[in-house]
């Protein structure tokens, strides 16, 4: 595919959608289109976070597993969204299970390229984080709710 | 009132009250006034005007209330820990029963109270009260007929007030002293035994026209106004002006922390205050039969399980429940009925175990930050 | 429409029979009722419903509105007279008083999109909408029911659910905050899926029914997507012990929450909620 169609389509990603075009144009350098099929796993627990999966169709489940409980899911992750954020900071390694539940399109990131180009450039670079803290902000948020148990028969 | 013009005032001495009282319970109505009982004033059937507390007074301040002698008044002490409220609201109604159980559980209704009943003393505070009591609990979409029963059929004989208690500040709060409405005859205690009666219905002036009585003087009017005026110079006050709002946007004004550190929590409050009409209601069950009842008892936002949903109480702090009563009082009443639930009898001031006074608590939360 | 009044003491139940019983969840169920003189209520009323020996309390109805022959209630075993509630047999007597409160407005949502997110339990409050909104679907825009659960175990009127998602002219989303391997949904809080329902915000109606946290925070985000909190309209529960106004328990701020409420909508209900233990 053309890089301008990534370009494209990147700008009509949500969490894009507010970034200049020409952070969008360096920061298309280093994406790429990716399938993957229901059943696969983008990445494992304490695999290296080189890469960013922003989900352009389909549903990936984040999971954690344990003898004798199987997988457990602590999170469902859809179209319009961004799989994890290790990738940012340091030590740049995966916490959970990523898990295709459908089939996939995700835009596919190297990370190092990413970093990289932030690193050498600040403004890309923060201009990139302020669209990344407000997902972070809103996963934290999300899982003190969740842990707040509204539902049980107690509240 | 349907009678024409002003009442003509005439004076009636102290036959006169025993005739009214006679006459009274000769319609059948039980006759209920003000006597000395436990050291404290409370109102009991009577059947003379001998019964009534004369040469009595009271002495009212913070967390203090006391019956002592002095002068020769019948009417001399103002209120006691209860108002009138507890002959309308009772603070036990039952209101159905069961009979039966299964498919042949038959639901009973309490049955209204016929008993007709005439107050003697009620004060211009608990008249306003009452009709507080009235926009509440007779005059919204759903009332409580137990109440409107015996409120149709309430004889009321008010007393003007012509001395005021420490605690009282019905004259900032255009309640009293003296009563303006919501009254069959209204008495102004004048020196010797004398009492200045005005009518306020028709059935006030049909009963005070077969009464011994003579035709007051302008002196005698003048000297029951002037009695009355002597009542309006109080202690206490409070500025309404804005209040109101004030409560309303102040939920975390430093005062209320402060209040509730001094606050039991005790209720007492709310069961002395003649406004107040939360109920609880109760399942009672018969240990013999299926047979049950349901009842309805005054209650209190000062407790716990005022506000207790499943999960636990709203207001599960002192702050929250004294701020509920206080708001609601001189606040948000407002909003629900138009006027003011708090009507400056002062009951609450004394009868606050640690004294605790609603017009110190709503001058302090007037001032910015305390 | 007006309460039962075959007495003139509004507090005097009628008797109510229970006809079926259906167990939803473990401690869950939902059963219909008929009584005499029911003239029936409007989506978001509850009633007031009498144990005889143990107690009254409020239930929402969560039957629909078309059907007035009979009356549907869904309870959760919680405390002594939900707990007698859910052990009712058919064929049971109780006492009936209502239906009370200020419903849902649905009808002013008529030619507007409409977003349903309920919580928990909170989705029997809001069936009666669900119901009104399938019958006449060509009278609303796009709809939404975003529903959240405890758990794949704990979700309310499943079938239901599966009904409804099939239908093609209505975007269901449910979610769970604790997964077990057998569930293939979604994972998270409810609130996460407003950003991507299908609905015109200026030209959107909520309603919310949940717990009151889940309520706050979905009234926020669905203001943060330009709904109006003018339409935003939420369920809120409070000590009710008579249902009519008079006994004082269910006071917030202002409001009695029985005949004020319990539908309430987030411009008035906002400044309320940020005052703690109103």
């Amino acid at each position: 595919m053309a890089i301008e169609g990534l370009e494209r389509i990147l700008a009509g990603h949500p969490l894009f959608a507010n970034m200049a075009p020409e952070f969008l144009d360096t920061l298309a350098g280093c994406a790429k289109n990716v399938r993957f099929a229901a059943g696969d796993y983008l990445f494992h627990e304490g695999d290296d976070a080189d890469h960013i999966y922003l989900i352009r169709e389909g549903q990936v489940s984040l999971e954690i597993s344990a003898p004798g409980r199987g997988s457990m899911v602590f999170q469902t992750v859809a179209s319009g969204s961004v799989i994890g954020l290790s990738w940012i900071v340091p030590p740049y390694r995966w916490r959970f299970d990523a898990h295709a539940r459908s089939d996939l399109r995700v835009i596919e990131f190297d990370a190092r390229c990413v970093r990289g180009k932030c690193d050498a450039d600040p403004v890309l670079g923060y201009a990139v984080l302020k669209q990344i803290m407000p997902v972070l902000v809103e996963r934290l948020h999300d899982t003190r709710v969740q842990m707040l148990d509204l539902y049980s028969a107690g509240n | 009132m349907t009678g024409a013009g002003t009442p003509i005032p005439v004076m009636i001495d102290v036959d006169g009250l025993d005739a009214l009282i006679a006459a009274l319970a000769a319609e059948g109505r039980e006759v209920l006034g003000p006597v000395r009982r436990d050291g404290a004033l409370v109102f009991e059937p009577i059947g003379a005007a001998g019964e009534l507390p004369r040469g009595w007074v009271d002495e009212q301040s913070g967390g203090h209330y006391r019956l002592k002698k002095e002068g020769t008044a019948f009417f001399g002490a103002t209120n006691g820990p209860q108002g009138i409220k507890r002959i309308l609201h009772t603070p036990h109604q039952r209101l159905w029963r069961t009979e039966g159980s299964g498919d042949a559980t038959e639901i009973i209704p309490e049955p209204l109270d016929d008993t007709r009943r005439a107050v003697i003393g009620a004060r211009a505070c608990d008249l306003a009260a009452m009709a507080v009591q009235d926009r509440v609990l007779m005059e919204g979409t759903y009332g409580d007929p137990h109440y409107a029963a015996r409120r149709g059929s309430l004889f009321v004989v008010a007393v003007n007030c012509t001395r005021a208690a420490d605690t009282c500040f019905c004259a900032s709060m255009n309640t009293g002293p003296k009563a303006t409405a919501g009254y069959d005859i209204a008495l102004t205690e004048l020196e010797g035994g004398r009492f200045l009666a005005v009518s306020g219905s028709d059935a006030g002036a049909a009963m005070l026209s077969g009464l011994p009585s003579a035709p007051a003087s302008a002196a005698e009017e003048a000297q029951a106004e002037e009695a009355i005026e002597g009542a309006r110079d109080q202690q206490r006050r409070i500025d309404t002006d804005g209040l109101p709002q004030i409560l309303k946007t102040r939920p975390d004004h430093p005062r209320w922390s402060e209040v509730a550190s001094r606050c039991l929590n005790c209720a007492n409050c709310t069961m002395v205050c003649p406004t107040c009409f939360c109920t609880t209601v109760e399942e009672v069950s018969s240990l013999e039969g299926p047979e049950t009842e349901r009842v309805a008892r005054w209650a209190s936002c000062f407790t716990v399980d005022f506000s207790h949903i499943h999960g636990g109480a709203v207001r599960a702090g002192a702050k929250s429940r004294y701020r509920q009563w206080l708001t609601h009082k001189l606040g948000t009443w407002v909003d629900q009925f138009g006027e003011l639930g708090c009507v400056g009898c002062g009951r609450c001031i004394s009868w606050c175990p640690v004294g605790i006074d609603i017009t110190e608590e709503a001058a302090a939360l007037r001032r910015e930050e305390g | 429409m007006q309460a039962i009044d075959s007495h003139t003491d509004p507090m005097v139940p009628v008797i109510a029979k229970v006809t079926r019983v259906t167990r939803d969840l473990s401690d869950v169920v939902t059963f219909e009722m008929e009584a005499e003189g029911w003239r029936g209520f409007a989506p978001g009323q509850f009633n007031m419903l009498s144990v005889f020996g143990v107690g009254e309390i409020p239930i929402s109805i969560s039957g629909p509105q078309s059907d007035s022959s009979k009356i549907i209630h869904t309870i959760r075993d919680v405390g002594p007279v939900s707990h007698a509630l859910a052990s009712l047999r058919t064929g049971a007597v109780l006492g009936l008083r209502g239906p009370y409160g200020t419903p849902w407005p649905v009808e002013a949502a008529k030619g507007r999109d409409v977003v349903v997110v309920a919580g928990g339990l909170g989705l029997a409050p809001v069936r009666p909408i669900l119901y009104e909104l399938m019958e006449n679907r060509g009278d609303y825009g796009k709809v939404t029911l975003l529903y959240g659960a405890r758990s794949p175990g704990d979700i309310l009127f499943a079938e239901e659910l599966r009904q409804w998602r099939s239908r093609l002219d209505m975007g269901v989303e449910v979610t769970v905050d604790r997964a077990d391997p057998s569930w293939h949904g979604h994972v998270g809080v409810v609130t996460a899926h407003l950003r991507g329902a299908d609905f015109d915000p200026k030209a959107t109606t909520a309603f919310i029914c949940g717990p009151e946290i889940m309520m706050r925070f979905t009234a926020n985000g669905l203001v943060d997507l330009g709904v109006a909190p003018g339409d935003i309209h939420l369920s809120m529960e409070r000590n009710m012990q008579c249902g009519i106004g008079l006994c004082g328990h269910c006071q917030l701020g202002p409001h009695f929450v029985c005949k004020d409420g319990p539908v309430f909508d987030w411009a008035v209900i906002k400044p309320l909620m940020r005052v703690k233990e109103l």
